[in-house]
């Protein structure tokens, strides 16, 4: 954990980098972000909001793609907020956060992915007439 | 006090014995935010299988009213604002923490609770109107997922609430002590990871709704 006084040049460099480089932003003592890394986050946050609502109140998109809009910009937003609002990032002090994570995501992927695909296939041969005896 | 503390006991330890027991205090600062995290991918887990329910439900209206009939977008639209103001609040208020600065704590804490309230309201009294609209829990499975998936979201929300006025309580009487620095920075993982549920909850089930 680095430590330095808040005015050395390092800790000045680092609050006004937090913007640009969020991974590299946040180590020591300034993990609880600075005013701006929480605005851009906010800002980020608010303009992912407002697209797909607009979108989707507008009509403003053909039906076939307005669902994987809506989930890439979830997604989007999702990142967003893991990095300004919950200050995840790649230094050595949160490898046993990062491992935690990437096991919730695994277990996740295939909880979803797993579920709609059962009963995707499930739904697709209960259809009537599909069975080999049915009508 | 117990022997080999776990950090949350430590901490409670802490709390009730005072500054004497430091070191217990510092280990629990280090590593109580880790254990809370590992209980929010937990959580997660929980969410992503009510989720997963949801997803193979939400076609299933049996003859009832689709998401196009029952849901209101600008309203949600207002409920989404809420929730993400307050976790910039929120923020503001650990940015203040970090200033040793109790009061702007007390101040952008009570402003996202506030904030918190005005989210739960709003859903309660959604709730209550597709009730008396005959659109609850029973009508359909669509309807049963979407209860089940909001309203834990919403149980979430009222604790984080609680919480947030048993921090309220702490702050008042003993500051900002080690002790309370962690459960401030505890809740506020608990709070922004509700902001992040959310996000999922209105693209899945509101926008995908209606769209």
């Amino acid at each position: 954990m680095n430590v330095e006084a808040p005015g050395s040049r390092s800790a000045r460099a680092r609050i006004s980098g937090a913007a640009i480089h969020p991974g590299h932003g946040h180590h020591g003592e300034a993990s609880h972000g600075s005013v701006r890394s929480y605005l851009t986050g906010f800002a980020l946050s608010v303009v992912l909001t407002a697209i797909p609502f607009v979108l989707v109140m507008t009509h403003a998109l053909p039906a076939q793609s307005v669902v994987p809009t809506i989930i890439g910009l979830g997604l989007v937003q999702i990142i967003v907020h893991l990095i300004y609002f919950l200050h995840m990032n790649g230094s050595s002090s949160q490898v046993w956060n990062n491992a935690a994570f990437v096991f919730t995501l695994v277990v996740v992927g295939i909880l979803v992915c797993g579920s709609l695909w059962i009963m995707y296939h499930l739904n697709v041969n209960m259809m009537p007439g599909m069975m080999p005896g049915g009508q | 006090m117990n022997v080999h503390p776990s950090p949350l006991e430590a901490q409670f330890a802490f709390d009730a014995v005072g500054a004497e027991s430091h070191d217990v205090a510092h280990h629990a600062s280090s590593t109580a935010p880790l254990g809370f995290w590992i209980y929010l991918m937990s959580d997660c887990i929980l969410f992503a299988s009510i989720f997963a329910g949801f997803a193979v439900l939400r076609g299933n209206f049996a003859g009832g009213p689709t998401g196009l009939d029952l849901f209101n977008l600008p309203y949600v639209a207002v409920e989404t604002a809420c929730l993400l103001v307050s976790s910039l609040t929120y923020g503001l208020a650990m940015i203040a923490m970090e200033r040793n600065d109790r009061r702007q704590v007390f101040a952008w804490m009570g402003v996202t609770f506030f904030l918190g309230l005005c989210f739960l309201g709003m859903e309660i009294h959604e709730f209550s109107e597709l009730v008396a609209r005959g659109a609850g829990p029973d009508r359909s499975a669509f309807l049963s997922a979407f209860f089940t998936l909001v309203a834990t979201h919403g149980l979430h929300v009222t604790a984080g609430l609680i919480w947030m006025g048993t921090m309220f309580v702490h702050l008042w009487r003993r500051g900002l002590s080690a002790g309370n620095r962690t459960g401030l920075i505890c809740l506020s993982l608990f709070w922004h990871f509700l902001d992040i549920i959310w996000i999922g909850v209105f693209s899945i089930v509101y926008l995908m709704g209606v769209g």
